[in-house]
């Protein structure tokens, strides 16, 4: 691959992990926020 | 795939924003691809919960109430309208753009106008423009809307040829998700902010303005595309001469000219129609239809149960897709979704809450999976060479639905009350004809057939185009 040099390295797992973390925490505290206001329909 | 040169003809690293500097190296995982996309989606889904600042900003001047010169809700109304109806035309007019200049431009400039459409906003809200407003969040925001949620699509449908309803599932549920986490987050910054001189909307949009140009900048800059010629490991193109499935492209402007596309166009927009209207007026109606039984408070947990329901249905049904092909997917959500409907009224009026809520969850399930899935869809049919033009064309049915779906509950439900039905009884017509439109849909579905070959590209134009 000719454009190899300027484009990334391999993210490592530690790299891949830290990605996923970072968009699955808010999105998590999101969806468990929208349950316990759902949990007042069974209330 | 080509290095550039410079105007001395020496070999040179491309632009950073350009489409080959984010071509990835050999090795790259493509799973860091998916929290890239999610990084914007979940932003741009902040659209969802725009309507939280509607009760704070009617009260700029007044503070505690309304005050003579402060913003009616009808004003407000059209700063989320605009962004709509910006989302679907820079959809639809940026598609080819897309493909010209890559995803990692077209993300950037998506952060730059989602972020700055917050900046201009406070602005607004400060200097008591509202101008100001409908330029920054409704025009400005709004092309940042459609511009964030095409572009890391097709990018994915690339990485993942062989999961690409999965992969389009992951992005455009953190559209779905994005809401529930700014909702909490701007009340929270906004009780925050407020004082005795203000309400706290303008603090709080300059603070989400800077945290999702930030966050979107993040996803631009990881994003990467694949080689054209790259495909997973081990992996090998099915045998797809039988199927719908196509190995070929069919250029942006051409895919117009088939009846797929209107096809498509008409399933996306009956299967979106039959949930938007809903989705706005479920807490009504589940007071209405279960009186003196659903408080207001438990009307809003149904409103949350419905959210979650319309995330998760864009991951499930998306990847359920893969194996189920799109086609299958759309007659379930069409079948499913026509006799849910049909029996909705039997449950309110019988007081079934538990199969009230359960068949509203199905429905709104099926209504995010109609978007997540339809990427895939039209990456079947039309090949991945466009499919994020295509894609953003395609959104103008979303942009009708929009209109379509809220007109058709909220003025027959009118009309039935002004004639004397009971209130619980009004939303009877209505669902009716939900299940009309969604028998009409399944016939659209079934009508999709593979595209004709004389519309597939040759290898010169494909070479040319690239």
């Amino acid at each position: 691959m000719e454009n190899a040099n300027h484009t990334t390295r391999q993210p490592s797992a530690a790299r891949l992990i830290v990605f996923w973390a970072y968009v699955l925490i808010p999105l998590t505290w999101g969806v468990v926020n929208t349950l316990t206001q759902a949990m007042k329909l069974f209330g | 795939m080509s290095s550039t040169t410079d105007s001395t003809g020496q070999a040179g690293s491309p632009p950073f924003f350009s489409k080959h500097a984010t071509v990835a190296a050999p090795g790259f995982s493509r799973w860091m691809v998916p929290p890239a996309a999610l990084a914007v989606h979940l932003c741009i889904g902040q659209a969802y919960a725009f309507s939280v600042f509607n009760g704070p900003l009617t009260k700029v001047i007044g503070i505690t109430q309304s005050a003579p010169g402060d913003w009616s809700l009808t004003t407000l109304g059209w700063i989320f309208s605009l962004a709509i109806v910006f989302l679907g035309l820079s959809a639809a007019f940026a598609g080819k753009w897309l493909e010209h200049v890559g995803p990692r431009r077209t993300m950037f400039t998506a952060a730059c106008c989602f972020g700055g459409g917050f900046l201009i906003s406070a602005a607004g809200v400060w200097l008591h423009q509202i101008v100001l407003l409908y330029l920054g969040y409704g025009v400005i925001g709004g092309i940042g809307l459609g511009l964030g949620y095409v572009s890391p699509v097709s990018t994915l449908i690339r990485w993942f040829p062989d999961r690409r309803g999965m992969a389009t599932g992951m992005a455009i549920m953190g559209f779905g998700g994005g809401a529930m986490i700014a909702a909490p987050l701007s009340v929270a910054l906004m009780n925050h902010f407020k004082s005795a001189t203000s309400v706290g909307v303008a603090e709080t949009f300059v603070v989400l303005g800077i945290a999702y140009f930030i966050s979107m900048t993040i996803g631009a800059l990881t994003i990467r595309i694949p080689a054209p010629d790259w495909k997973p490991a081990g992996w090998i193109a099915p045998d797809t001469s039988h199927k719908m499935i196509t190995r070929n492209h069919v250029h942006i402007d051409r895919a117009l000219t088939t009846p797929q596309f209107y096809l498509v166009w008409l399933v996306l927009f009956l299967n979106v129609t039959a949930g938007i209207g809903i989705l706005g007026q479920a807490s009504v109606m589940i007071q209405e239809s279960f009186k003196n039984t659903v408080t207001p408070a438990a009307a809003a947990g149904f409103v949350g149960l419905l959210s979650l329901f319309n995330m998760g249905g864009r991951f499930v049904w998306a990847s359920s897709s893969d194996k189920l092909g799109r086609k299958n997917t759309y007659s379930v959500f069409f079948v499913l979704g026509a006799v849910l409907y049909y029996c909705v009224p039997s449950f309110a009026t019988s007081g079934n809450i538990a199969l009230f809520v359960l068949s509203y969850c199905v429905i709104l399930s099926m209504y995010g999976g109609g978007f997540s899935t339809v990427p895939a869809y039209l990456a079947d049919l039309f090949g991945t060479a466009f499919v994020g033009g295509i894609h953003g064309r395609l959104l103008t049915a979303w942009a009708a639905a929009g209109v379509a779906g809220p007109v058709l509950v909220n003025y027959i439900r009118a009309y039935e009350v002004a004639h004397g039905v009971a209130k619980a009884d009004a939303y009877t017509m209505t669902v009716h004809i939900m299940t009309a439109l969604l028998v009409v849909g399944f016939i659209c579905n079934l009508l999709v057939k593979r595209v004709d070959a004389k519309h597939h590209m040759s290898d010169a134009q494909l070479a040319a185009e690239r």
